[in-house]
């Protein structure tokens, strides 16, 4: 039997808050999306005080501070490090590791299949990140992923436990679904819920024992592997970092609302030069790339969403290339009369293979998928991550977005000025 | 231009003064003889940190160790991973703040400067101590 192990930080935003502010340590808080817009992290504390996750900020602002809560924008830098750290820790400790989110990861446990070594193993999995980095984790180990899902965020709902949840044993598992709603079951929703429970399916337990054949005719592939996943059986393996990564996004809200196409694409422009500086970083090349573009839906407006996708001949990775689809897509996708509050540029169908064979007599200098100049993008690369900033005609100078963050802590471990202060 | 091989030497042959830098330009279209003995520069990196995930830096405020060598605006290197035994020199949150101070653990738990103008600190019932790491090192800067 397979054995793997969910490692999941706890309301890890907030918790990177408080690695070098011990002063928060039992204050309320809460973690604003880009933009300062609304809530997407919050502390065990602010999670008492009723905010919901999603929740736009302007709603809650008054009487969250008036209670004594602490804001912040998010802190990507921060974030970022501190993420990096826990991950490294883990990669030292198992064989096989996937990386699944900034913060989560799954571990293959294959060789411990004693039952107290695992258990034993994620206690001293959550010690040793807890006092190397100052983040609290809690950790699921179960045969399938699905179920280590399940595992951790029961160990999540203990009060005062352990914070590591060994769900093996069949009358445990059973009981544990039993007691659990499916709309929180990995990959359910609360869609897909509501058609479950019109076949009588409520918890976790039932959707375990209904008929495979009946959920894959009656819904997808998809959920078959979820109850599968539910009875032990394992179907969604331990990807690595290379397996994993299909597609690159870049988006961000702006701070102020734009209708115009002339405005639009120069921040458009921004976040395609950003997604091709991290598809060469990566080492790819892609072969489609897309445009988002969104209103609020906070606003009183007419509400639209917008969305284009360019497929290239053979694979690019030139920011050129890219900044030629992404205008295109924008073209296509654009519609005056709306006032547009976020766009996002996607990149993907990552392949390093040629597929379609350019013939001799193609007219392929005259595309846009020719202009493939690796030496070049290096060189725009190298002099932009020392500051000299080169610009594409299309872009807008300056700052990727315009978003505004005023509440940001600082960059403790990313920048010289900002390390934290010992008296 | 014509190239006798003389046969390889290897870093063992050298003599102990050998020094492995070249200061100078290498002029350009003759094979430099330095090619065989790069080694990566001196890394500072290195010498200080030893378990970079568990390493962070930290600045001093204040001149209160500056008997144990660390100034004003000094920057530590705090490992959290190793163990503060007594005698150590730490980072640690007291009542929500960062302080560093020789950490004594008998004949009772006391933090201590290293400068006769300050007092030791004596940790309370009640006061809400939490060692956040060892620290390993301290850069002063003098100019």
């Amino acid at each position: 039997m397979t054995l793997l192990a969910l490692i999941d930080c706890d309301n890890f935003y907030a918790s990177c808050e408080r690695v070098f502010r011990p002063d928060l340590r039992t204050k309320p808080i809460v973690v604003l999306s880009n933009n300062d817009g609304c809530v997407i992290a919050r502390s065990k504390e602010a999670k008492a005080m009723g905010i919901k996750m999603g929740v736009p900020w302007f709603q809650i602002e008054r009487t969250y501070l008036a209670q004594g809560g602490q804001v912040f924008s998010s802190n990507f830098a921060l974030y970022g490090d501190l993420s990096g750290r826990v991950m490294h820790i883990l990669e030292g400790m198992v064989n096989n590791i996937e990386v699944y989110s900034i913060d989560e990861a799954f571990l293959d446990l294959q060789h411990m299949q004693a039952n107290s070594h695992a258990y034993e193993f994620g206690i001293h999995c959550r010690n040793i990140v807890r006092q190397w980095v100052g983040i609290p984790v809690r950790i699921g180990i179960a045969s399938t992923k699905t179920l280590a899902k399940i595992a951790s965020h029961i160990a999540k709902q203990k009060i005062g436990g352990t914070g590591v949840l060994c769900l093996r044993q069949q009358h445990h598992i059973d009981h544990a679904l039993k007691n659990l709603p499916v709309h929180e079951i990995w990959g359910v929703g609360r869609n897909l819920s509501k058609r479950l429970n019109d076949l009588n399916i409520y918890s976790g337990y039932d959707l375990m024992q209904s008929d495979t054949r009946f959920i894959r005719d009656k819904f997808s592939i998809v959920l078959e592997r979820t109850v599968r996943e539910l009875r032990g059986e394992q179907c969604l393996k331990i990807q690595s970092r290379a397996e994993l990564k299909k597609q690159i996004i870049v988006s961000r809200s702006f701070k102020k609302r734009i209708n115009d196409l002339e405005q639009l694409r120069p921040l458009v422009s921004n976040f395609a030069v950003r997604a091709s500086e991290k598809l060469r970083h990566e080492g790819q090349k892609c072969l489609q790339v897309s445009v988002l573009i969104f209103t609020s839906p906070f606003s009183n407006h007419a509400q639209y969403k917008g969305f284009h996708s360019i497929q290239f001949s053979s694979p690019v990775s030139d920011t050129r290339s890219i900044l030629a689809g992404v205008k295109k897509a924008l073209n296509n996708c654009f519609r005056p009369g709306y006032s547009y509050a976020k766009a996002g540029v996607v990149l993907s169908q990552f392949s390093q293979h040629s597929i379609i064979q350019g013939s001799l007599f193609d007219e392929m200098d005259q595309s846009i998928e020719a202009k493939q100049d690796d030496g070049l993008m290096r060189c725009i690369d190298a002099m932009n991550a020392k500051q000299a900033q080169v610009y594409y005609a299309s872009q807008f100078p300056g700052q990727l977005s315009s978003t505004s963050k005023m509440m940001t802590s600082p960059k403790y471990t990313t920048n010289w000025l900002d390390l934290p202060i010992a008296n | 231009m014509t190239i006798n091989y003389l046969g390889s030497i290897s870093v063992d042959d050298l003599p102990a003064t050998f020094t492995k830098f070249f200061l100078e330009p290498v002029s350009v279209g003759f094979p430099s003889p330095a090619n065989d003995y790069l080694e990566s520069p001196i890394d500072l990196n290195k010498y200080l940190i030893k378990n970079n995930v568990a390493t962070f830096l930290i600045r001093v405020s204040g001149e209160s160790m500056i008997n144990a060598n660390i100034g004003d605006q000094a920057i530590l290197i705090v490992d959290r991973s190793l163990k503060p035994r007594h005698g150590s020199i730490v980072v640690a949150s007291l009542d929500g703040e960062f302080v560093c101070k020789r950490l004594q653990l008998k004949p009772r738990l006391c933090l201590l400067p290293e400068n006769p103008a300050y007092k030791p600190i004596y940790v309370q019932h009640g006061q809400d101590l939490d060692i956040m790491g060892t620290v390993t090192a301290a850069i002063n800067k003098f100019e």
